[in-house]
This record gives structure tokens, C-alpha cells and sequence, in this order.
């Protein structure tokens, strides 16, 4: 199998990376860079658990191979929070209680930045569509919505990862 | 002396909605959950071979092949491990010895250096099988003449509670008689009988089971497992392995959902297995989401016939029962659910005669195990239908119909046993409140049609009558605390509420309490298993019994230094004050070096360790043939939900407008908590009520899929949901204190059936409430 050498950004920093043509961009993450706030819920893109931002969309990143990621720009969980501050949506999270075994959260975070960075003051409608790709089995959703409520309400400042 | 600066005690942490312990961790993708354990360069995948067969013999297994291929390190079979495993009854092999009885069964397992070659290593295994006739049906299954799926029932180890019936596809019969049936249905002036079918669902936590196993040289065995249940993972699989407890260590990170699939032990055994087989590495099995939904835990199908009736008044006479429980292919854990549905048969009422048939049967479908609820749902999806029909019967509203006939306390519940005090009529006079009960509004377009239902339940914690709960409280040279226990943190919080009970009964700051986590059998403090809603009431009290050990410690100490009595000081905020002298004194001063006599004669005090333990004493046992017995159960957590539902006539579609939910928990140590798990459940129950079921063709399942098994989404939770807390304390409660984990999802099924009965007049024999369905329905009826 073939090894492809691939520089990108993570999180604002540059890595270079060797990978296997069958890795993912998730597997990556996870083995390679030790990233792993980026979970795997089922390996087939249909629970959003693995969500990053790639080049600002976010993705299913066990749907993207990492040998094709070079020169692209990857946010995860991770790099969510600056300094040590969190970011408003993270403590938004907190503040509404949406948070139970945390499977699901940093891709939920990542989906609900991403809604955010395209339409900064969302409907709640705007908002579930948002993240229905992202499957809670915790939380009943009503925090998580109320979360990306609160961050987009106009009297908070977004801050942006 | 530094003097103590902030002597206004910091919030009480007993009933405040205090932030999750937890929760900076899971936000920043810090939390540690098993897949994220890094293992380094000697790791080895592991794959399972399975049975392709519902029901065969297995005459011969060829693995010579498959350890040819490069980079495979090891193969198990069953042949290698003889002895069966199981929690409540012992019929499960690791590997299948000499028979499979569900599709998906392990029957030999590969270890290589990729997962590649695993799976490749998999194709190389030749087994041959002998196909015998399978039986999918409980209702066949229970029959004399059906293939007999285990002839050495008998043989098998079993807890003192549960009935097999060797010789038949029957591994638990538990019975109730109370009182005279037969008798009593010419007294009734309405008798509503019917059978409701519940399916096979899944628990679907997000993380898929995980587990790492690593035996070292000298034959100490290391596993890391997403388990609700380390201690009764090291215990089981010590046993079947004949491994010495105390070789076996098990680490247990943040669970990434349970809901009683990751209790007990489902597929922790296997990489121990092939651990022993090879030691220095560790081995790692993670499940696919394929794997997930057709090889482990599903929740037990049910087919219920109930007859119940009632005087004109509206009073509840009779009840029989006749559960037929789908175990699949190992009831090991499933045939406590049985018994618990058994106990627990006549819903939330006072019904003074009663018979109960509880039946677990084993089925070549795939095995049922605990769920969110235990049985609870199932029971009340048909409970809570047959009482809608007879209040209408009787022309009574249905919410007084439920007034009039549920618990109280004094009751002889169905058991024999009589009821605690219960808030079972402020939850339903509150949930009919909140959603206007009596009022129809008018539904959003011609087409569609408003409806209101209300269901209610009861539950208790189901487990052997001595579970029990262990803590240590650690005082560290800051002043702050190490709490050690070893229940374990699957989403609900149950790490927070510990601090919080820690930190109220030691006097410190919820903040200065830290969590020795992950549990670590090696480490932590023993607890049974963290399934049935149990650990705020028994953690808890084991947790309140170490505070108050480590305080009795401080004050002692503290009074000997200052010559005072300990019952004359109290530790606030963390410093040891007098209410005599007003001395005071912090925590870390002492905590662990003690205090220094005058004129250097000496010190007082050492390190602050307390300890603390729990086990119920009173649990006594029931008769086989009728069911009764003094205390069948710890308590019972009561409930009320209640649903406004629009349908669409022209598509059959539900949409919940609103749902009141109501638990009595006793005492809510954290409200918000306590919030937040009724949200859940209830979205997780109008999930299984409206969209999910496991399709199962010829022992095939049909949809093992996120795309194929469809969960609430985002789009589809509720436009309201109102929460409230009902607060009747527990005798023996940590501050009155009872779970209520699994509750929320326990009526909603019913709740809903009844809602849209409300609303179009159609009863479904059983969920989920697809619109396809309805929309049939509706098309037949008219």
C-alpha cells in the first residue's frame, strides 16, 4: 500500500504526516496526532460523532481519506478552546446542562461552530437542521439546541476558534 | 494561624444545580474514554468469527490457515476455554463449544497486527457446521414440542431467584397469586383483555463496545472496557477463565453511553481470552456499529396478554398476566428482567387480585439483555393501554381512573410486600396540569388531530437482594478530598452527585472534591454495578457513611488539640470552627500531618482516610409458587407523563406537541440533573415508541444500521417538554434520595399509544408508532 507524505494545518498548527491510502482523515487524527477529542461512532458517516471542520465545512472525517488532505486546514475539538478559554459555544454547553456521557459533544460542537460561522444568528429550526447529522442518545437534544441558542444570541459576543 | 477569611459557607451542595464534575473534560475532548488509551507498538486487533447459523452443531474448526497468514499472532476457540459464564444464570460460552444458537454467536476469535488482517485471518477459519431447526418465535419456543435450544439447562449454575424449567425452552418462570382471579371477573362491570407485542429495540449508546486486555509475564491480566460494571466484569470472568480475582484488574474510563448494554459482561471476555494466549500484548476488540446492533445486548421482545377489570366505581379488581419474554439465545442477564416484570406485574396500582405468568424464553434471536427501564416499558405499554380502556369503559376520566387506583402507601402491593410513602398522585395531578388536561386545542390544519394521553409507572431497582456500595474518602495536604468509589460515569452524572454528597457531609467545598477516577478494581472502592437507578441511593449512602467517618476523624483530632468536645465543633467551608471557643483551624493544616502537642510532647492525629459501605439487609426472598414474601424490592421510584399529540390524517405522522413528565426522586440532590436525565428518557422513549424496531427475518437482523435503525434526531424532539420534580423521601435515602435513571423512559410508550387513541381513535398492537403504520390503519378503519 502506498505512503503519502502530507503537510496541513490542525488546529493552526502545521503537521506533516505520513499515511496509508486506506486511512482516514478520523484514524489520523486519532493515531497520528493523538487527537483524540475527535471520536468514532460508526465508521460509516451516519452519526456525526467524528465531525472536524475541513477548510471551515465540517465533514465526517471517517468519510475522508487523509491522503487527501494535503494543504487543508483541520479543526477539531481541540482546538476549540484558545489559552485555555473556552469558546462560547463550549461554555454555553456548560451553562445549559447539554453535556451527559460526552460521546457525542465534540462533534456536536464542531456541527453547531460550523452552523455558527455560516448564519450567526440561527432560528431553532435553522438550528436542529443543523444538527441532525449528529445523533445524541443522551441528552434528548433540548440543551444542546438551547446551547447554540444562547451562543448565537445577539448580547454574546461569538468568539471565534 | 491563618485565619479562616470567607466564613460564609459556600453554597449548600444538597439540592443545588451545580455543573458537572465532568464536564470541562468532555467540552475541551480531554475525557478519556477507552478507544483513546493509547497502547503503543506491541497492540493487536482482534476479530471475531461469528456463526452464520441460527442453530447448528459445530462438528469441526480449522484455524490452521488462519495462523499461517502473516501478521497473525494467535487463534482462540471455544475449545480452549470449557467454562460457561453469566450473571444471574451461567449459559453462555466465551466461544460456542458445540452448538451456535444466534446468528452472530462468537465462535473463534483472531489476534494480528492490524485489523486488516484480522478480518482476513477470519475467512481462513473453516468451521463445519451441522444445521439443526431454529425456533424465533417465543410462542413457539415455549412450546413442548419446539427444538430445544439448551438440554443442559439444568446443569447450569443459577442465582437462588430464578426458576429454569430444564427440559423446556423455559430458563425463568416466576408466578404471582395474590388474592382469587378467577373468581373475581363476575364481580366486574368492565373486563378489557388484550395482547400487545413489544420489539426487539437497541440501546444505541454512541460509543460501540470497547475493551483492551493485556496479560504480562508473570500472568497479571490488565483490561480496559467501556463497563458500566468493572467489578462484575473482574468477577465473572475470573470465574470462567479460573483466574484468581486479584489477577484480573479492570479499568473502566468515561462510559460513552450504557444504558445496560455495557453492564455484566457481553464482549470483555474475548480479548482476555485471547490475552492469556499471548502475553505482552495487549489486545484490543472494538465493535462495529454493525457488530453493536446484532451481537450484543438487544432489549428483550415481549408479548403480553393482559385481562383486567373493575367495579362501576372505577376500582380495579383483577389483573392476570402472561408475559412471554424473547431471551434469545442466552438469558444469563435476561432472566432477571423476567422476574422484575414479574414483581413488578401490576403497574403502579392497587389491585387486590392478581396472577402472573412471567415466562423468559429462549429463542434463536439475539440475546436480550438489560435496557434503560428493565422490563418497565414493556410491562406499562400494556398496563397503561388496558387501563385507558376501561375508564372509557366506565365513562371515568381517565387521569381520576388513575388517582383513584394507584399506589399508596400501606398498600399491599402485588408481592405481599406493603408500599413506602410515594408521590405517585402529585406526579399525575401535576403532569395533567401542565398540559391542560380536559382541553382540546384546535390541530394546526384540517387534516390533522389533537390528542392528550397520560401513562404512569412504577420501578425498582432490580438486583439480588445484597447488592452493595463502597466508598473512601481520602483528605490530601491541601485540605481537599480524593473520593474513591466505583460506580461509574455513563452520561448521568452520578460522579457530580457523589462530590456533591461528599463535600455536604464533610464540610468542604463541592469544589475540593476530586473523583479517584477512571474505576480501577485495583484501586477503587467495590461497588455491585452501576445499572437499576441504584447508586444515588446506595452509593450514596455509602458515600455520606465515609464523610461522616473522615469528619468524626477531623473532629476528634481537633478536639483533643484544642481540649474540647467534638460535638461542640463543626467543619464549614473546610475549616474545623468551635461553636464554643471559636477557635478555628483549616483542613489542610493537619489533614494528613497531624497536630503538634504543647511543648513539643509529641502529635495528634495521622492521615485522614474514612470509610463507608452500604448493602441492603431486608430484601427476603419470594415463594415459587405465588410470589409473595415480605420485601420483594428496595423501593419503588413513581411516575407520571403526560402527552399532547397531533396526527396527521393524510401521512399518519406523529408530532408531539408537548409532554409533561413528573418522578418522584425522593430528594433531588442535583435538580438540574434530575432534569436532564427526564429530558433524555423521555426523548429516548418517544424514540422507541415512534421510530424504533429491530427487524429480525429468520434470525437475520435486517436493519443493523444508523441508516436502517432510525433514533430520535435532532428534527424530532418534542416542541415542549415539562419537567417535574416530585420530592415524597426515601426512609433510607441519602437526604431522602432515590434514582431515577431509568424511569423517564418508562411510560412513554403507552403515554403516546394513548395519546393518539385520543386523537384518531386507533390502538396498534404494539410500537413503534411508524406514520406508514398509522396511515394503514386509518386507511382500514375507514
Amino acid at each position: 500500500m502506498t505512503t503519502h507524505e502530507i503537510t496541513l494545518k490542525v488546529n493552526g498548527q502545521t503537521e506533516q504526516v505520513s499515511v496509508l491510502s486506506n486511512m482516514t482523515l478520523l484514524t489520523m487524527l486519532r493515531e497520528k496526532l493523538a487527537l483524540t477529542g475527535t471520536k468514532n461512532g460508526c465508521s460509516a458517516g451516519e452519526c456525526g460523532a467524528c465531525t472536524v471542520l475541513l477548510n471551515e465545512e465540517p465533514v465526517n472525517s471517517c468519510m475522508v481519506l487523509a491522503a487527501e488532505c494535503n494543504r487543508v486546514e483541520v479543526l477539531t475539538v481541540e482546538g476549540l478552546a484558545y489559552d485555555r478559554q473556552l469558546e462560547t459555544l463550549q461554555q454555553t454547553l456548560i451553562d445549559q446542562g447539554g453535556v451527559q456521557c460526552g460521546f457525542c459533544t465534540p462533534g456536536m460542537l464542531i456541527s453547531a461552530r460550523a452552523l455558527l460561522n455560516r448564519n450567526p444568528h440561527p432560528s431553532e429550526a435553522e438550528i436542529r437542521e443543523a444538527l441532525v447529522g449528529n445523533l445524541c442518545r443522551c441528552t434528548g437534544y433540548v440543551r444542546i439546541i438551547n446551547a447554540v441558542k444562547e451562543a448565537a444570541h445577539p448580547s454574546r459576543e461569538v468568539s471565534h476558534a | 494561624m491563618p485565619k479562616n477569611e470567607n466564613q460564609t459557607p459556600t453554597i449548600n451542595p444538597i439540592g443545588a444545580s451545580l455543573p458537572r464534575i465532568d464536564v470541562q473534560e468532555k467540552v475541551t475532548g480531554t475525557a478519556i474514554f477507552t478507544d483513546d488509551i493509547q497502547f503503543g507498538p506491541g497492540l493487536l486487533f482482534a476479530r471475531v468469527k461469528r456463526s452464520p447459523h441460527p442453530h447448528a452443531l459445530v462438528k469441526t474448526i480449522h484455524i490452521e490457515k488462519a495462523l499461517a497468514l502473516p501478521g497473525v499472532k494467535a487463534v482462540v476457540t471455544g475449545a480452549d476455554f470449557p467454562n460457561r459464564i453469566g450473571l444471574y444464570l451461567k449459559d453462555k460460552h466465551i466461544f460456542a463449544r458445540d452448538r451456535v444458537r444466534y446468528i452472530g454467536e462468537p465462535v473463534a476469535a483472531v489476534a494480528a497486527v492490524s485489523e486488516e488482517i484480522a478480518e482476513e485471518a477470519l475467512e481462513l477459519i473453516e468451521v463445519e457446521y451441522e444445521l439443526l431447526p431454529p425456533v424465533f418465535d417465543p410462542e413457539q419456543a415455549i412450546l413442548p414440542e419446539a427444538p430445544l435450544l439448551h438440554p443442559e439447562l439444568g446443569s447450569y449454575e443459577v442465582a437462588n431467584f430464578i426458576f429454569p424449567q430444564p427440559g423446556t425452552n423455559i430458563s425463568n418462570y416466576f408466578k404471582i397469586r395474590k388474592g382469587d382471579v378467577d373468581s373475581t371477573w363476575d364481580k366486574c362491570a368492565a373486563v378489557v383483555e388484550r395482547t400487545y407485542r413489544i420489539p426487539h429495540i437497541q440501546h444505541v449508546p454512541i460509543e460501540t463496545h470497547i475493551a483492551i486486555a493485556q496479560m504480562d509475564h508473570t500472568g497479571q491480566i490488565t483490561l480496559w472496557a467501556s463497563s458500566q460494571s468493572p467489578f462484575a466484569v473482574r468477577a465473572l470472568i475470573a470465574k470462567c477463565l479460573g483466574i484468581p480475582l486479584g489477577k484480573l484488574r479492570v479499568i473502566a474510563p468515561y462510559v460513552g453511553g450504557g444504558f445496560g448494554c455495557k453492564a455484566g459482561v457481553t464482549m470483555e471476555a474475548i480479548p482476555v481470552a485471547i490475552a492469556t494466549k499471548l502475553p505482552g500484548h495487549p489486545i484490543k476488540l472494538r465493535l462495529t456499529r454493525e457488530e453493536e446492533f446484532f451481537t450484543n445486548f438487544v432489549r428483550q421482545r415481549l408479548i403480553i396478554s393482559l385481562k383486567m377489570g373493575c367495579d362501576k366505581d372505577g376500582n380495579l379488581l383483577a389483573l392476570q398476566n402472561k408475559m412471554i419474554w424473547d431471551g434469545g439465545a442466552s438469558t444469563e442477564y435476561g432472566v432477571n428482567i423476567t422476574r422484575a416484570g414479574g414483581y413488578s406485574s401490576s403497574g403502579p396500582y392497587d389491585i387486590p387480585n392478581v396472577k402472573t405468568d412471567s415466562y423468559c424464553v429462549y429463542t434463536n434471536n439475539v440475546i436480550g439483555g438489560p435496557y434503560r427501564g428493565f422490563g418497565m416499558s414493556e410491562l406499562h405499554t400494556g398496563i397503561e393501554q388496558c387501563v385507558d380502556e376501561l375508564a372509557e369503559k366506565i365513562g371515568m376520566d381517565r387521569v381520576d381512573f388513575r388517582l383513584r387506583n394507584c399506589v399508596q402507601a400501606g398498600d399491599t402491593l402485588v408481592t405481599g410486600m406493603s408500599m413506602h410513602p410515594t408521590g405517585i398522585k402529585e406526579c399525575i395531578q401535576k403532569v395533567a396540569q401542565a398540559i391542560d388536561w380536559g382541553k382540546k386545542a384546535e390541530p394546526s390544519a384540517p387534516n390533522k388531530k389533537r390528542g392528550k394521553g397520560i401513562a404512569i409507572m412504577w420501578k425498582a431497582p432490580a438486583m439480588p437482594p445484597n447488592a452493595g456500595s463502597s466508598a473512601l474518602i481520602e483528605l490530601t495536604d491541601d485540605g481537599t478530598v480524593n473520593l474513591s468509589l466505583g460506580g461509574q460515569e455513563i452520561g448521568q452524572g452520578t460522579f457530580t452527585v457523589a462530590a456533591q454528597m461528599a463535600a455536604a457531609t464533610l464540610g468542604v467545598p463541592f469544589e475540593w472534591v476530586r473523583i479517584s477516577s477512571p474505576v480501577d478494581t485495583k484501586y477503587s472502592a467495590y461497588e455491585w454495578q452501576t445499572v437499576a437507578s441504584r447508586l444515588t441511593w446506595s452509593m450514596g449512602n455509602a458515600i455520606v457513611s465515609a464523610a461522616k467517618d473522615a469528619r468524626k476523624q477531623v473532629l476528634d483530632i481537633v478536639a483533643q488539640w484544642w481540649g474540647e468536645k467534638p460535638d461542640d465543633l463543626d467543619i464549614v467551608n473546610g475549616w474545623v470552627i468551635s461553636k464554643k471557643s471559636e477557635e478555628e483551624v483549616d483542613l489542610k493544616t493537619f489533614a494528613i500531618y497531624g497536630l503538634p502537642k504543647p511543648n513539643d510532647e509529641g502529635w495528634i492525629g495521622g492521615p485522614i482516610i474514612g470509610r463507608g459501605s452500604f448493602m441492603p439487609t431486608y430484601v427476603t426472598g419470594l415463594d415459587k409458587e405465588t410470589g409473595q414474601g415480605k420485601r420483594a424490592v428496595v423501593h419503588y421510584t413513581t411516575g407520571a407523563q403526560a402527552f399532547e399529540v397531533e396526527v396527521d390524517t393524510e401521512t399518519g405522522k406523529v408530532e408531539v406537541i408537548q409532554v409533561a413528565a413528573a418522578f418522584d426522586v425522593g430528594h433531588a440532590i442535583n435538580p438540574d440533573l434530575v432534569r436532564a436525565q427526564i429530558e433524555g428518557g423521555v426523548v429516548q422513549g418517544m424514540s422507541s415508541a415512534l421510530f424504533e424496531e429491530i427487524k429480525i427475518k429468520d434470525g437475520v437482523m435486517q436493519n443493523p444500521s444508523f441508516v436502517d435503525y432510525r433514533i430520535a434526531t435532532s428534527a424530532d424532539f418534542p416542541g415542549k417538554i415539562h419537567t417535574i420534580i416530585v420530592e415524597v423521601p426515601q426512609e433510607d435515602g441519602p437526604w431522602g434520595a432515590r434514582g431515577v435513571g431509568e424511569h423517564p423512559m418508562v411510560p412513554s410508550i403507552a403515554g403516546l399509544a394513548n395519546a393518539i387513541y385520543d386523537a384518531v381513535g386507533l390502538r396498534l398492537p404494539g410500537p413503534p408508532f411508524t406514520a406508514e403504520k398509522i396511515f394503514l390503519a386509518l386507511q382500514k378503519k375507514s
